[in-house]
């Protein structure tokens, strides 16, 4: 079900463990479906020079977290900010659809760590173990059309795509 | 790499002379037991033969009392939704627990559809209902109950007999799903009271895609499938005598093995529940401690998250089962889980174990070993575990 490099990142991830006196540290988490994520990031310079995870979830959100600590490693603020859920996904090559909302929030939590960052730069009071506003479809039940395979929304009457009438149980 | 399969919930090996039955049916034996010449006389031969032994598993009086299905899902359907429709007139409230699987929870959900009303009552922290809770929700217009004697997650056994005391005594039909309890442990209809039992071929080492539905003579029931009058009228189309022939030799040997499989499974069972804190800490066991499969054991494992647990494992050639919300496509922590008194993190660490006849003390040895390793790799990335 999974893609060989997904697989790949899960057996063996990149960048496990925290990072001692970071300078910034981002944490997501998704109550509805439990996975939880926190990036360290030690940053010089304007510059991602050392990155680490760790990760409660399922094999897809390890993966996830993996791929993510290797592409922002390096990277600039600016540049670490343009990397989105998307671009880590197609990075592994796919996700299986289900796991697009609920694991894949590796860039969520590197954008709070840059947040949790940039506040300390402008002098804001730095916030406990900061925590993203909720993933965006954590509050919804993800479900698809039988008809069409589109994604379909909670108490939805009609199918979007296909018109056909929803029956919700 | 051979696979160590401790998910016999899942799947279960077909026996060898299951096979070699079922293909006997394949070569020589293709008729249709409706058909009035020979061949047919063969076919319909087989599918009495196959619904006595079925019929003798479950201590069953009359073999005819046995539909074959497509399944415990179908059986399920069956039960639920063909007493609601038949009795619909005598009333629209049905009485459920709160962890029963998905085909009765789904089944009550779509009845609802059409007005009925169901009452789900809650169990305690080891899975159980409470039979007075089910008294206590009984009304005028309540037509059905619906229990399983087994829950496929923890496998706890539920207090049957007495629910079906209750029911006699109020004229109220009752059905147990006992899915992963027919030809596992013994389930005799007639001492537990029920009017319809669910069950299917695979748990007792039959093929998967054929079960049957156990309907007391005289319990009013519509067909699911309208057609011929296969099945004594309940179940129309033409019979899956492959299936059929396959479920009846297995239920033979599920009746014949059945103490040398039971004691076998809690060997290792009790081998493995024995050995574990020499291997791990902090975890729970899930399910009653006596009252429940001899097969099986659910453990949430705390800080990690069950499907990778599964993935894991099955890396080192070890198969096991997981309820976890991002394995079950759900998206949801599992019900059962969360209505005994679990955590979303705990429930995300849930592994099932199910043990099979071929599974021996070596394999458990093993288990316990890649177990280890898998967990401590784990909770090594998990932002929760705190050392």
């Amino acid at each position: 079900m999974y893609s060989k490099t997904v697989m790949d990142h899960f057996k063996k991830p990149r960048n496990v463990g925290t990072i001692e006196n970071a300078d910034a540290i981002g944490e997501v988490g998704n109550p509805l479906c439990g996975d939880m994520m926190t990036i360290y990031l030690k940053i010089e310079d304007e510059r991602i020079t050392d990155i680490k995870f760790q990760t409660f979830g399922c094999g897809a959100a390890i993966a996830v977290s993996s791929m993510l600590t290797e592409m922002a490693k390096g990277k600039t603020i600016e540049e670490a900010k343009k990397i989105t859920n998307k671009d880590v996904a197609e990075a592994l090559e796919g996700l299986p659809k289900n796991k697009l909302h609920c694991s894949n929030l590796g860039a969520d939590a590197l954008q709070v760590a840059i947040k949790d960052y940039e506040d300390q730069k402008a002098g804001k009071p730095r916030q406990e173990r900061q925590q993203a506003e909720k993933h965006e479809h954590a509050e919804k039940d993800v479900c698809y059309c039988p008809y069409c395979d589109s994604e379909v929304g909670e108490g939805e009457a009609f199918c979007k795509s296909c018109k056909n009438a929803l029956v919700h149980l | 790499m051979n696979i160590i399969n401790f998910d016999h919930l899942s799947a279960n090996p077909i026996l060898p002379e299951v096979q070699e039955a079922m293909i006997d049916v394949i070569r020589n034996n293709y008729g249709n037991p409706s058909s009035q010449h020979s061949l047919g006389d063969a076919a319909a031969t087989a599918l009495e033969a196959a619904r006595d032994s079925v019929s003798a598993l479950i201590n069953c009086p009359v073999s005819k009392e046995i539909v074959f299905t497509s399944g415990g899902t179908e059986s399920v359907n069956h039960a639920i939704k063909g007493v609601a429709f038949a009795k619909a007139d005598k009333g629209k409230h049905i009485i459920t627990s709160n962890i029963e699987h998905n085909a009765v929870i789904r089944s009550l959900k779509r009845l609802k559809l059409f007005d009925y009303n169901v009452t789900s009552v809650s169990v305690d922290k080891y899975g159980m209902v409470d039979p007075a809770e089910i008294e206590a929700a009984i009304k005028d217009d309540t037509i059905l109950i619906s229990i399983m004697h087994s829950n496929n997650e923890i496998g706890t056994i539920q207090p049957i007999k007495e629910i079906g005391e209750i029911a006699k005594a109020r004229k109220v039909l009752f059905h147990s799903d006992a899915v992963d309890s027919v030809g596992v442990v013994p389930v005799d209809v007639q001492e537990l009271g029920v009017d319809l039992l669910s069950f299917a071929s695979n748990p007792f080492y039959g093929p998967a895609g054929v079960g049957g539905l156990y309907i007391k003579r005289g319990t009013a029931i519509w067909p699911m499938f309208d057609g011929g009058v296969q099945e004594n009228n309940k179940r129309a189309g033409t019979e899956n005598m492959i299936g059929i022939v396959g479920m009846g030799k297995a239920a033979e040997f599920a009746k014949r093995d059945m103490e040398k499989r039971i004691a076998h499974s809690k060997m290792l069972k009790e081998k493995f529940l024995r050995e574990l804190p020499d291997y791990l800490d902090e975890y729970i066991i899930n399910g009653h401690p006596e009252k429940s499969l001899p097969n099986h054991i659910s453990i949430s494992l705390k800080y990690i998250e069950g499907e990778s647990v599964v993935l894991m494992l099955d890396e080192e050639g070890i198969a096991v089962s997981t309820r976890s919300a991002c394995a079950a496509g759900a998206l949801r922590a599992s019900h059962v889980l969360l209505s005994i008194g679990h955590e979303f993190a705990d429930a995300q660490g849930t592994m099932v174990i199910t043990f099979g006849m071929e599974n021996t003390e070596e394999d458990v040895e093993r288990f316990l070993a890649v177990l280890k390793e898998t967990v401590v790799s784990l909770r090594e990335i998990s932002p929760l575990y705190k050392k």
